[in-house]
């Protein structure tokens, strides 16, 4: 019949302040990259871009070396708006990711936990990984122009952060003292990350499109929409992206699962929180679908990806405020 | 998104014109074709997303009985309407199960023949050579000294992890069978975890019960407060396994701005696997259950049973036990509960009481309590005299004093342990002796749990395949030239989507063409 007695969780104060001063430092490194994006998309020139790994690298047509190459279906050229300010820009975002990673750091540091507990680290660590997605793209695929829609919405979530969110660093209730939140959060975080990206590149990819069909129908297009690289390219980024977080969504539920079984019981309960990470993953499942099925490809394909991104939005920021269910850490 | 016009393959000679001249068996593979094409595929999906929203906004009586009773309460003109629909039990519901079960079927009917297809193809060798290499979406030629045979010869080792065909002046060459068989492996899994999850609720069951420090229980029926057991479980034979709660200690953050958030629980339990058995010892914690013979017990909550010593007008102690109290909030574990002490002569008495843990006095005045912690605890009771109904044969809550026919007679002031209330009108006396805690455990035995486990860490795997792996073909044809010397042709082809495979094929091209320099 003893209480055991204080359990001293009081968190690091210097370092929690430390990690609140990175926060803001990110959102102006951030901020600065994002200017310099629009920047380049609004002046640069349109240049092809060469070496992208979606187009084939090096398989030019024509005599290479020794050998004559055939290419049967041409790669469509890919352009997109060129400016040095753009790679000023990407620079800053590597700047900004290297504070986001400190952030996270010495938060858990000064927590003495998983740097994940509440709804504030939640939106951090997505960030980290959404930008992390955009740095992996702009350096494999040359994807540099999503740059402004990548940093939007991390700059929009940042702000809701800071203003709405709790940040201030705690203990969490004894359910989330697992190892599990390792391994469930963070495959669902690193997935959330790399579908905002697809969700940035097919909004871009639905501008370029409406912009190639004004172009095909002859009307001349201004404005930033004419610098966009070209639709299909847009597409491809946002379906590998997708390829990528469809996996590790997939596993992070079944480990939530594994986890819910250790914690409360039973592996599947249909919380809310459950409800909607299925519903996500059922619509992304049909996003799949729809490109190899006749006549659902392009636009409609990329309306399905945006709903599944919509339904991702509302499990994170709906669920946890309107519902009362195991997973509430609001 | 309904329209089916006959343009997906499955479906090429489709709905429209063709269709009332069928024969019923014609009806019946008209059906069965629609039923496995992609597109009926891809609205099921949809449905199966749209039909799971409503169980998110709407109680569900398999998460919270209560709270479909609040929400009937509450709306009791709309409730019923929703109920006609099954809108709170939306997961068991006929209409849903409708949904993934047609899904299923169209599944096994897509996939099925699909896996057929594939084994076939994995045990057939990669098909001829073709004649014209350079309409492949790569080809590459060069030329070189090297004789046909040497090229070829060259050639194999650049197609490692390929499966190589060999005719008398080219190689051909397949790999990336994995993605097709990862393919079907997921959509398998996919139904094998549905099998798991049906079984589970046939052969399953799960039961929950309160248990103060110092008591122990038997896994039988009676001992649940509440037990759902599926359609094939027998309640009488179930794990005979035996535990007793030994100690129970919660900590808590103890100030500053978290202060009064639980910090960890932990219970010390004895355990018998059957009657006769050794006892076992085992620490239970959120996240650490205790598995016996089949069956886990989890630690799902905890809360204060005040203990009583509750004496009559003749001087007899007619009760002396702790009570469990139900808390109204995790925060101050403000907790309510009655003590029915129907042994009593003459009349039978009961009490409803507030338990405060750690009791301080609030600016307006009141009682409250303001931490989790049994730091200074009070116990406030009302007692009542009369007949409890216990008798009457209707089941009775122990967490609910049924007072129609009883009188109160007072209420008590805060008492601290070791305090005693004396009643008006010599009716009796009731002591507070002390506090225990409780845990609330639930029992459950699931027999799909592998099984589930196993089908979905295989849907990754299958995933990881389909997703990921490329099915490519290759091609190198090797023959003298005019001039003398050798003709290399090199062709590739891929049949999904992704341009990095040209890359692939050009590596492979100027490879060779490195190697016979
Ligand atoms: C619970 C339901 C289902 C889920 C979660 C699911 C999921 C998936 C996923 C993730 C893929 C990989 C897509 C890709 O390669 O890009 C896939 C492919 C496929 N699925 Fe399903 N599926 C389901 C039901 C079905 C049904 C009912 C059918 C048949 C009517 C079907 C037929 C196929 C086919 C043919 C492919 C291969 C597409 C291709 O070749 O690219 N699936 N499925």
């Amino acid at each position: 019949m003893v209480h055991a007695l204080a359990a001293n969780v009081a968190a690091d104060s210097n370092l929690a302040g430390i990690s609140e001063d990175l926060v803001l430092a990110l959102i102006i490194a951030y901020a600065i990259a994002l200017f310099l994006f629009v920047f380049e998309a609004a002046y640069g020139r349109r240049e092809s871009l060469a070496g992208t790994r979606l187009v084939a690298v090096g398989a030019t047509e024509g005599r290479v070396d020794d050998l004559t190459v055939n290419l049967r279906s041409k790669e469509p050229e890919v352009k997109a708006s060129r400016h040095i300010f753009g790679r000023v820009g990407l620079g800053v975002t590597v700047v900004g990711f290297a504070i986001n990673l400190v952030q996270i750091v010495t938060r858990g540091l000064a927590v003495d936990r998983w740097p994940w507990g509440n709804m504030f680290e939640f939106v951090v660590a997505i960030c980290f990984c959404g930008v992390g997605a955009f740095l992996f793209t702009s350096f494999r695929y040359k994807a540099r122009y999503l740059g402004t829609f990548v940093l939007i919405p991390v700059l929009l979530l940042l702000g809701i952060a800071v203003r709405w969110l709790d940040g201030e660093a705690g203990p969490v209730v004894p359910a989330l003292d697992s190892y599990w939140i390792a391994i469930h959060v963070s495959a669902l975080i690193l997935a959330t990350g790399a579908f905002m990206v697809s969700g940035s590149a097919t909004i871009t990819y639905l501008v370029a499109q409406r912009t190639e069909a004004k172009r095909a129908l002859g009307e001349t297009v201004s404005s930033i929409a004419a610098k966009l690289p070209s639709a299909e390219l847009l597409d491809r980024v946002a379906h590998r992206m997708i390829i990528l977080a469809f996996p590790l969504w997939t596993f992070g539920v079944i480990a939530g699962a594994i986890w819910a079984d250790e914690a409360w019981g039973r592996f599947w309960g249909w919380d809310p929180k459950e409800v909607w990470s299925f519903i996500t993953w059922v619509v992304y499942a049909a996003y799949l679908h729809a490109r190899a099925t006749a006549g659902w490809q392009g636009k409609k394909a990329a309306w399905i990806s945006l709903i599944g991104f919509a339904c991702l939005l509302f499990n994170f920021f709906g669920v946890n405020y309107m519902f009362s269910g195991l997973h509430s850490y609001a | 998104m309904t329209s089916l016009k006959p343009t997906a393959p499955a479906s090429s000679d489709g709905p429209g014109s063709s269709a009332p001249r069928l024969s019923p068996l014609g009806w019946v593979r008209w059906a069965w074709r629609i039923l496995t094409s992609m597109r009926t595929a891809l609205i099921l999906l949809f449905l199966l997303a749209l039909g799971a929203i409503p169980g998110s906004l709407l109680p569900q009586r398999g998460v919270s009985i209560e709270q479909v009773q609040n929400y009937f309460f509450e709306n009791p003109d709309l409730a019923p309407w929703l109920d006609r629909f099954f809108l709170f039990d939306v997961y068991s519901s006929p209409w849903y199960a409708a949904i993934y079960l047609l899904l299923f079927v169209s599944l096994t009917g897509c996939v099925l023949p699909r896996a057929l297809a594939h084994y076939r193809l994995m045990r057939a060798r990669p098909p001829k050579t073709p004649r014209r290499l350079d309409r492949m979406p790569y080809s590459a030629t060069f030329s070189t000294d090297a004789t046909p045979d040497e090229v070829l010869t060259q050639a194999r080792p650049l197609l490692k992890g390929y499966r190589i065909e060999a005719d008398t002046d080219s190689l051909s060459a397949e790999a990336g069978y994995l993605r097709e068989t990862g393919n079907v492996l997921f959509h398998l899994a996919l139904l094998a975890l549905l099998v798991a999850l049906a079984i589970g609720s046939f052969f399953g069951y799960r039961g929950n019960m309160l248990l103060v420090e110092g008591d122990s229980f038997a896994n039988t029926l009676p001992s649940y407060d509440a037990f759902h057991p599926g359609h094939a479980v027998d309640p009488d034979a179930i794990e005979p396994f035996w535990l007793r709660l030994d100690d129970f200690e919660a900590a808590f953050v103890q100030d500053g701005s978290f202060s009064g958030q639980a910090d960890s629980f932990s219970a010390d339990v004895t355990y018998r696997e059957a009657p006769g058995e050794v006892e076992q010892t085992h620490v239970l914690k959120v996240n650490h259950p205790l598995q016996v013979d089949g069956a886990q017990v989890y630690l799902l909550g905890h809360g204060y049973a005040p203990s009583f010593k509750v004496t009559d007008s003749r001087g007899d102690v007619v009760l002396d036990q702790p009570v469990p109290f139900l808390f109204r909030d995790t925060f101050t574990f403000t907790s309510d509960g009655v003590v029915k002490v129907p042994d009593s002569a003459p009349e039978q008495l009961g009490f409803t009481g507030v338990f405060l843990p750690s009791a301080a006095t609030a600016e307006s005045g009141d009682l409250v309590s303001d931490f989790p912690e049994a730091r200074n605890p009070r116990v406030v009771l009302k007692g009542f005299v009369g007949d409890l109904g216990l008798d009457s044969g209707d089941s009775q809550s122990v967490y609910q004093l049924y007072a129609e026919r009883m009188t109160q007679v007072g209420e008590s002031p805060a008492m601290a342990p070791g305090d005693t209330w004396e009643l008006p009108d010599g009716a009796g006396t009731i002591e507070f002796t002390g506090v225990s805690d409780y845990i609330s455990l639930q029992v459950a035995s699931n027999p799909s749990r592998v099984p589930a486990l196993v089908s979905a860490i295989a849907a990754v795997v299958g995933l990881l395949g389909t997703l990921f792996v490329q099915p490519r073909r290759v091609w190198v044809r090797a023959r003298p030239g005019a001039d003398g010397r050798t003709v290399v042709e090199v062709a590739g082809l891929v049949k999904t989507e992704g341009a990095a495979s040209l890359a692939r094929f050009h590596e492979l091209a100027s490879g060779l063409n490195q190697r016979l320099r």
